[in-house]
């Protein structure tokens, strides 16, 4: 076995890895705020990192609108929970689903539309200089310093503020947090604007080396959803190792199974996933949920 | 009159299967008889008109009616694996798949007429389904959701694959001979296909119905309503599960060759994702657990694009989106509770 090959493979997977290490982040944001995985959230990112590109092309520089893509897809996030899916209450899942659907392609269509179909490319703050003997760039080392950096600000979030506190509870136990006078309400809607803000950074972060159009995220979330549901879909850390895991395995079965061109690298990623699922049912990372008889 | 609807809606069982209608009227004999003839003369109605409207019709307007009605056999499939077993499925479309290229592989390269094609697709997708039953017993909820989706990511890259190149035809796909009505019939292909289908689609309805009915099918709900209560109360939830999955696939296995004799031709870019969304979506559409309601959304899938087609070119995907918020906003039961709502409408009409 080729070390020097092996380890090019593993940190350029680690180089992938972190696009959808960034969306399995926001996978799981929203997942602990509104227990459903949104189908829609690649749309939204895409629509986000759009308004950083408009903002751009009027002249802001780049971390304003970064700034103001982040703030704007916040209340974007809130509105879409407010006035989409609040009114859907408990309808079933099923429901809910159908409805992530149609807003999945509402969004595309009108990015579409107002940005057509063209690749564009997006500036990095980061550069691109090759680092490491040209296996990564100095964009790709940074993507990665943001996906770890949004991490420890999502913990510091959720462990140490109040609001945080009551995020988790309202997610984890609904009934009894509003007894204790939680608005559980409020705390989903801004579950889906957190979500938004991250799905925007990861969209920042994504476009330079995918590049923008309005397809661009229908990959990322698939990977994204993997390495969540890999990591586990109730641990915010986990889900980032999951996106790493995910980007290395896909180099590495491209590269070391035989027949296996790029077409095949996505279906075998998802089956050793789904292997890994059969043995550890709750992802490598998640609480193992007790059910009460 | 959506919120009445809804409000009376909310009482019973979100869940519940087509047949809950006995029961409760059987509670109550004055009206018994009369929702079983309403229901009877709905059906009867609904079946003379797929019948006799397409001896009226244009060739292709048939086609789509084929469509429809192969689509409608996923649709009610699914709705047997999640209304009836409460699994899920965003897979479908590797089924419709594999039942297609069986029935095309097994005419085109070894000549067998399509009846014993299509029976022995739908056997092909049995196994496989009840294979991969295995593995969703251990995954709940969004990781079964993912499992699924797995495999239809899989399905068309597999078939695009080189090795079989020789029996799938690969990314060019596979062409299949359209076939004449038997006995000399003096009606088109087109409209001999669809008769195929319309009866195919009846015997698995009447088929899904008595399943759902039987021993069986009761144990199916038990195992969807609480899977721990289901099985101390001695119902093999692993059989049961595997089963649910077998059948599903098995009966969209026969949709999907029904549907590859109606196009006359298979391609793996024909089976993506978006296939097995447009499934799902027909099935929430049609009402979740409300076999006839996969006839509703069947129609809705495929005739609902071309009209946001209509609408606005450019924007046809958003109006679809927007129709299918629509309809989930007035009818998050589906097309059921709209034919429930006219019923009771029709019901005070009657008083």
């Amino acid at each position: 076995m080729n070390v020097e090959l092996f380890t090019n493979q593993v940190l350029s997977g680690i180089a992938t890895g972190a696009i959808y290490a960034c969306m399995a982040l926001a996978v799981v944001m929203i997942y602990e705020a509104i227990d459903h995985l949104n189908f829609a959230q690649g749309e939204m990112a895409m629509f986000s990192t759009f308004i950083a590109w408009q903002f751009m092309q009027w002249g802001v520089p780049y971390w304003g609108a970064f700034a103001l893509s982040v703030v704007l897809s916040l209340g974007a996030g809130i509105a879409i929970e407010r006035t989409l899916f609040r009114p859907l209450g408990h309808a079933s899942i099923l429901v809910h689903i159908a409805g992530f659907i149609a807003l999945f392609a509402i969004i595309n269509s009108f990015a579409g539309l107002i940005w057509d179909f063209t690749i564009k490319p997006f500036p990095t703050p980061f550069g691109s200089t090759p680092l490491f003997g040209g296996v990564i760039s100095s964009h790709q080392a940074g993507m990665i310093a943001v996906t770890l950096g949004l991490l420890v600000l999502l913990y510091g979030f959720f462990r140490f503020t109040r609001v945080g506190l009551a995020m988790r509870a309202a997610a984890t136990l609904p009934d009894s947090a509003r007894l204790v006078g939680v608005n559980v309400g409020w705390m989903i809607a801004l579950g889906w604007g957190l979500a938004a803000a991250i799905g925007a950074i990861a969209g920042i972060m994504i476009a330079p080396v995918i590049f923008l159009e309005p397809n661009m995220m229908g990959g990322v979330l698939l990977y994204g959803f993997v390495g969540a549901v890999l990591g586990g879909l109730s641990s915010p850390g986990g889900a980032v190792a999951g996106g790493f895991m995910v980007g290395v395995l896909e180099n590495l079965a491209g590269t070391y199974i035989p027949y296996v061109g790029n077409e095949l690298k996505l279906p075998i990623a998802l089956a050793m996933i789904i292997l890994v699922l059969v043995f550890k049912p709750n992802g490598l990372f998640g609480r193992v949920q007790v059910q009460r008889v | 009159m959506a919120c009445l609807a809804a409000s009376r809606f909310n009482e019973s069982d979100n869940m519940s299967t087509a047949q809950d209608t006995a029961p409760i009227a059987a509670a109550n004999p004055a009206t018994a008889k009369s929702v079983l003839n309403v229901q009877l003369i709905a059906s009867l109605v609904s079946l003379a008109l797929l019948l006799v409207v397409p001896m009226f019709m244009k060739n292709f307007f048939v086609f789509q009616l084929t469509l429809i009605l192969s689509y409608a056999i996923a649709i009610l499939s699914l709705n047997i694996l999640t209304g009836a077993s409460g699994q899920f499925s965003l897979g479908h479309s590797a089924f419709f798949a594999v039942g297609a290229y069986a029935a095309g592989i097994m005419m085109e390269h070894a000549n067998i007429p399509y009846p014993i094609a299509i029976p022995i697709a739908g056997l092909i997708c049995f196994v496989v389904g009840f294979l991969f039953g295995f593995p969703a017993l251990r995954l709940k909820g969004v990781y079964l959701a993912l499992a699924t989706f797995a495999l239809a990511v899989a399905a068309p890259p597999l078939f695009k694959l080189g090795t079989f190149e020789h029996y799938t035809g690969g990314v060019q796909g596979l062409l299949i001979t359209k076939p004449d009505a038997p006995f000399g019939l003096p009606i088109s292909q087109d409209r001999f296909v669809y008769y195929l289908t319309l009866s195919i689609a009846l015997i698995i309805y009447v088929l899904s119905v008595n399943l759902l009915n039987s021993r069986s099918g009761r144990a199916l709900m038990a195992i969807r309503d609480n899977e721990i209560a289901a099985s101390s109360m001695g119902v093999d939830l692993a059989l049961y599960k595997t089963l649910a999955f077998g059948v599903s696939a098995g009966f969209t296995g026969i949709g999907g060759a029904l549907s590859a004799i109606a196009v006359a031709y298979v391609a793996p870019d024909a089976y993506t994702v978006n296939f097995a969304i447009s499934l799902f979506l027909g099935m929430v559409i049609g009402g979740v657990g409300w076999l006839p309601g996969s006839l509703f959304g069947a129609a809705f899938i495929v005739l609902v694009p071309n009209l946001a087609e209509h609408v606005s070119k450019g924007l046809s995907q958003a109006v679809f989106g927007v129709f299918v918020i629509a309809v989930i906003f007035l009818l998050p039961n589906g097309a059921r509770q709209l034919v429930y709502y006219v019923y009771a409408q029709a019901k005070k009409l009657a008083r």
